[in-house]
């Protein structure tokens, strides 16, 4: 096997490989070493293209050795989460209702990592649709977290998350709506980003909440969640949701804009979040690093956040809304599962509905169906609007005190399977930290912090619209002063 | 709020899911429990509060009605149909007899 890889750092991959230092289609081969090591019990990948991801080395390497220039990813292995369209394998979001699709286009994500001359792998397990926070809603199994195959590895980006932790990818894309990207990467140990809303194109991501859902990087560290993010970020025609071009500031510039933190930073700790039920260890490792940031320079103010316990609600009240309305598109007309048998078209629909679609994705679609139905508008809907903008002001007077705010991004660590599948309740309240951003549509991103009874712990980072590259060197300078963050053990 | 029987089958009309006797119960019973929690936002004062509706400020983009760019043709777009006919997509009866 080569000399690699699949634990050298994406950019040194890639610095290695356009040097001429390193063969992407070795980095390649290491690559699926790792998985071949490591699937059997961790279980993130439901789709791999060793095929297509050789012969995409194939052409990096040929590039290189024929004197021309390529991408900043070149031979990176990425994993695509599955909800994220790749016109080459199957595309399922983890439900059987698309069992065996494979999708007519790709996402704008995956040509712009194409254009970067990363190698995408395999599609990873997911929450279905991205409904969950412990990737147990698959359709097909459960991924396991690396650091102890007893517990979850978060979700909904679980598979993503898992992947990254146990070094079967370099780096990976996931998508997050209220945390799915953030919550397994603290759970998982790794970098998790929820870019600035509007600063990812969403063109080919299969839509669950169309006002809130955004892609962004996961990585082992802020570096190469950095280098992902500057090559996937940018305007495309194709989501016309995407911010304007001239709205971003370059990304993998914020590493090179200055070593440490910028100087007078403040970082606001919400009063709310110290109030909220966090486990123990959890509490101390973000008390943790909130020293290691003041050591840094910076000052901590006490900021609040009124509206923090309304959250869940207005979460789940919108999300839902937006995933009713977007999963009518699954109707067994299309694509994907057709029911046999049925008598006329609405039958059609229902049954291959009822077959195709599982029980928390069935569940959302209810609640959303609801709190949108005549006569609950009004009292559902329409107030969680309202709430949404308490929530986005909350922000607003907060970062006219602040520069970020930090806190924990899960109150939990990783969790046991089963342990929360029973109250679909207890499982939404695994995203009492994470579903205001996505509210707000503001950045946020979680770090790797330290470890509470040897499971991984994350500091969530948040800021104001646009300040994704702030973000990343706070996020950086602290992952600096903390020093080399463990992998799971082997 | 109570959710009985007949909200039920009324819901999983609308959502177009049909659903066995067993998946209905639990879901009157979750949908319950979960209405009940979000009802926390009947808490709050909300007079004068403009309803949010989208993350950023967006306006309507406008554009020549030409083709450009992204295009899925005909046969690629029917590859991934459960039944399809040369042209187009197959399904049942969608008017009932004599109508």
């Amino acid at each position: 096997m080569a000399a690699f890889a699949p634990d050298l750092p994406a950019r040194e991959i890639a610095r290695c490989v356009r040097a001429g230092d390193l063969r992407a289609a070795d980095v390649v081969e290491s690559a699926f070493a790792r998985i071949d090591a490591t699937e059997p019990q961790v279980r993130a990948y439901l789709a791999k293209d060793r095929e297509w991801a050789f012969a995409r080395a194939g052409l990096v390497d040929d590039r290189v050795r024929g004197g021309k220039p390529v991408g900043p990813l070149a031979g990176v292995p990425v994993a695509v989460k599955d909800n994220i369209c790749v016109d080459t394998m199957p595309c399922t979001a983890a439900s059987r209702i698309l069992e065996g699709w494979t999708p007519p286009y790709r996402a704008t994500v995956v040509d712009r990592l194409l254009e970067a001359d990363a190698i995408i792998i395999g599609k990873t397990n997911l929450d279905e649709f991205a409904m969950g926070s412990s990737t147990e809603n698959s359709g097909y199994f459960p991924t396991r977290n690396p650091w102890d195959p007893s517990r979850v590895p978060g979700g909904s980006s679980g598979g993503s998350a898992a992947a990254v932790a146990a070094g079967s990818a370099s780096v990976a894309l996931g998508s997050d709506t209220g945390g799915s990207i953030r919550q397994p990467a603290s759970l998982c140990g790794v970098v998790g980003m929820k870019p600035t809303y509007g600063l990812v194109s969403r063109f080919g991501l299969l839509a669950f909440a169309s006002s809130l859902d955004q892609i962004g990087p996961l990585a082992r560290d802020v570096d190469d969640a950095a280098l992902v993010l500057e090559a996937i970020a940018g305007h495309d025609p194709l989501d016309s949701t995407s911010l304007p071009a001239a709205a971003r500031k370059p990304l993998n510039g914020a590493a090179a804009d200055g070593d440490g933190l910028p100087a007078g930073l403040r970082v606001g700790v919400p009063r709310e979040y110290l109030e909220a039920s966090v486990d123990e260890g959890v509490r101390r490792a973000v008390a943790a690093a909130l020293d290691a940031l003041r050591a840094l320079g910076a000052t901590t103010v006490d900021v609040s956040l009124p509206h923090t316990a309304y959250g869940i609600a207005t979460y789940y009240i919108l999300a839902t809304a937006e995933a009713s309305s977007n999963l009518a598109r699954y109707d067994g007309v299309h694509y994907g599962r057709r029911a046999p048998g049925a008598r006329d078209i609405v039958d059609l629909y229902s049954r291959s509905r009822g077959e195709g679609f599982g029980a928390e994705v069935k569940r959302r679609i209810f609640l959303g169906t609801f709190v949108l139905s005549s006569g609950y508008y009004d009292a559902y809907y329409l107030k969680g609007q309202r709430v949404r903008a308490l929530i986005r002001d909350d922000f607003e007077k907060a970062f006219a005190r602040c520069d970020v705010i930090a806190g924990p991004t899960s109150p939990v660590t990783a969790f046991r399977l089963g342990e929360r599948t029973a109250d679909p309740l207890k499982m939404y309240a695994a995203d009492v930290f994470t579903v205001a951003q996505p509210l707000a549509g503001i950045p946020a991103i979680s770090v790797p912090c330290g470890l509470a009874d040897g499971l991984p712990v994350g500091l969530q980072l948040a800021g104001p619209p646009l300040a994704d590259s702030l973000l990343l060197r706070v996020a950086r300078a602290y992952e600096s002063a903390r020093g080399r963050f463990p992998g799971p053990p082997s | 709020m109570k959710i009985d029987a007949a909200l039920v089958d009324h819901l999983a009309a609308l959502s177009r899911l049909a659903l066995d006797a067993a998946e209905k119960a639990r879901l009157a019973a979750e949908l319950g429990a979960i209405l009940e929690a979000v009802e926390k936002v009947n808490e709050l004062d909300l007079e004068g509060v403009e309803p949010m509706v989208f993350p950023v400020p967006i306006e309507n983009v406008f554009r020549e009605d030409e083709p450009r760019g992204f295009c899925l043709e005909r046969e690629r777009a029917l590859e991934g149909a459960p039944e399809r006919t040369a042209e187009g997509f197959r399904v049942p009866r969608v008017l009932s007899e004599g109508a």
